[in-house]
């Protein structure tokens, strides 16, 4: 049986899959615990080996990917949790996936996000000094912009 | 009783890709804990790469490193090229492979050179530097530059390989598969570098594994997995070639798998240049279409891995960029432990991330702040304790 079957036979329609190609899979979770499960279950079970993971901003929250590949079926399944804003929490990996320690301490200081249970979320490659609350990955957003407009017409 | 005492190494060296920070505590000579802290040469390229084009883009992921210069256009090129399914020239996806091993080689031997350094083995550090040059002078023939070559575009690669340098090509590639030969011979059968590098500094397999750590840290410790081999891309699916796996861990499996690597590098190149075929080298591709693409590339150091959201524009709405190391200095912390702050700067070094780092360490009484062990004293430590198995094994 193949990953993506395994994935439709144990989540059924709690996620939802896109394959863009045989080589890149793309499943979006539809709540943080069921791809908290989802992650296990391919780290743990299937054997799949984290690469990254990506953070990018969208307007309901902030979007993550957990990229997983398989190096013996040539497949990267990239499955997608969404952090809501404006509170952004995430429960953390690292309790089962000591690799997601450092990409979580990174999303959490350029985007955002506040990992729950991570076992120290310090800063990672902004410096100590860096003020609180501004996240340079983040998109402006059209109030920023509009902020931006008026106070320069002030 | 032993005090516990603080070294830092880092932050910076000109060297150095990455600059990191690396605190070992240590009781008398004994590592007891180790930490490390990222950061000091953030140049936000995710967030600049956001405001360029895609055309732009690969000459900025080309300046991430000035070493493995070639392995982010690699997988920047692959992850645009995977947004919207462009298929790329034969021709052009075995130029782009001879390229990617060429560095392999140059960066392999870069890395035995300052390793030979460490443990007190300048002939090594002399000979491997001497033997890179040969492979630096075939990239200024391929591509006019002797690093950053920007010999990648999306769709294909700028630079053609003329039919009249091929033979040429081939002659040069049989000399450095001679060197390379040569070293694997002299570094793998001598004894004093077996004693120095043997059994220490031990990645477990389990660790390897939960740490995900890639490339040239992950096939020493048993975990077979090579992104050229797992998910075949340009032209390594074409030509003949074997996975280097070592089941050790230690220091001398990782020293092992690189040498015997630029063998694999060597038949790779010599494949591609006698089967590449004729026709155009760009796909000359005209827009990047609306969704995401993922690219990844075994660099010399491991998986490089390129994640880019499109929106449809001329520009990224995303780059996403994790370089090999980011993966592999972490599981550090699990092989330094329980060491000698002698083999701490070779272990540290076998990671390939942070050699140069070991320059700025220092030992510092945290009582006083005053140093007492500068970086040359740390060398001089590594370089004495071969010293000493030299000298035992001549008795």
């Amino acid at each position: 049986m193949s990953i993506v079957e395994q994935i439709k036979d144990r989540f059924k329609d709690k996620v939802e899959i896109f394959e863009k190609s045989k080589k890149r899979v793309y499943v979006t979770a539809a709540t943080k615990e069921i791809g908290k499960e989802l992650v296990r279950y391919l780290f743990k079970e299937t054997g799949a080996r984290m690469s990254i993971a990506s953070g990018v901003d969208t307007r309901p929250g902030i979007e993550i990917l957990y990229h997983m590949a398989f190096d013996r079926h040539n497949l990267i399944v990239s499955v997608k949790v969404l952090a809501e804003k404006p509170e952004c929490k995430m429960p953390s990996f690292t309790d089962f996936m000591p690799a997601a320690e450092w990409i979580e301490r990174e999303i959490h200081e350029l985007l955002g996000v506040k990992f729950i249970g991570h076992p120290r979320l310090e800063t990672l490659l902004l410096p100590d000094d860096w003020p609180e609350g501004v996240f340079p990955l983040r998109k402006k957003t059209f109030e920023s912009y509009q902020e931006n407009v008026q106070r320069e017409y002030k | 009783m032993a005090k516990e005492c603080m070294i830092p190494i880092g932050p910076f060296h000109p060297l150095l890709e990455e600059p990191e920070f690396f605190k070992f505590y240590v009781e008398g000579e004994k590592v007891v804990d180790a930490d490390l802290r990222v950061g000091w040469n953030h140049r936000g390229i995710e967030k600049l790469a956001e405001s360029k084009t895609y055309e732009q883009d690969v000459f900025l992921v080309e300046r991430i490193c000035g070493i493995c210069s070639t392995s982010h256009p690699f997988a920047f090129v692959q992850a645009a090229e995977d947004v919207s399914g462009i298929e790329v020239p034969e021709r052009a996806k075995y130029i782009r492979t001879i390229i990617g091993e060429l560095e392999r080689i140059h960066s392999h031997l870069l890395w035995m050179g300052l390793a030979g350094h460490f443990i007190g083995y300048n002939t090594v550090f002399m000979w491997a530097w001497k033997y890179r040059e040969p492979v630096l002078d075939l990239f200024e023939i391929i591509s006019g530059n002797r690093n950053h070559y920007a010999m990648f575009k999306v769709g294909g690669v700028r630079r053609d390989i003329r039919e009249e340098d091929i033979p040429g090509l081939l002659k040069a590639i049989a000399d450095v598969e001679k060197f390379c030969s040569m070293l694997v011979k002299a570094v793998m059968d001598d004894p004093v570098i077996q004693a120095r590098t043997k059994g220490i500094g031990i990645l477990k397999k389990q660790d390897a594994v939960d740490y995900c750590v890639v490339g040239p840290t992950a096939r020493p410790s048993g975990v077979a997995i090579d992104v050229r081999k797992d998910h075949p891309y340009a032209a390594y699916d074409k030509v003949p070639w074997d996975m280097i796996v070592m089941e050790e861990g230690d220091v001398f499996a990782k020293v092992a798998v690189r040498l015997l690597e630029n063998i694999e590098s060597v038949k790779i190149i010599r494949g591609c240049l006698k089967k590449m075929p004729k026709g155009p080298i760009d796909a000359e591709v005209r827009e990047i279409g609306v969704g995401e693409g993922i690219g990844i590339h075994e660099a010399p150091r491991g998986e490089v891995f390129h994640y880019v959201r499109s929106n449809g524009s001329n520009y990224p709405e995303r780059h996403k960029i994790r370089a090999p190391s980011y993966m592999n200095v972490p599981s550090f912390k699990k092989t330094v432990i329980g060491e000698s702050i002698a083999d701490a700067a070779l272990i540290t070094a076998s990671i390939d991330p942070c050699y140069c780092c070991t320059e700025r360490m220092a030992v510092v009484d945290p009582a006083s702040d005053k140093i007492i062990v500068s970086s040359e004293e740390l060398i001089r430590l590594s370089q004495e304790k071969t010293e000493e198995i030299r000298a035992r094994f001549r008795k």
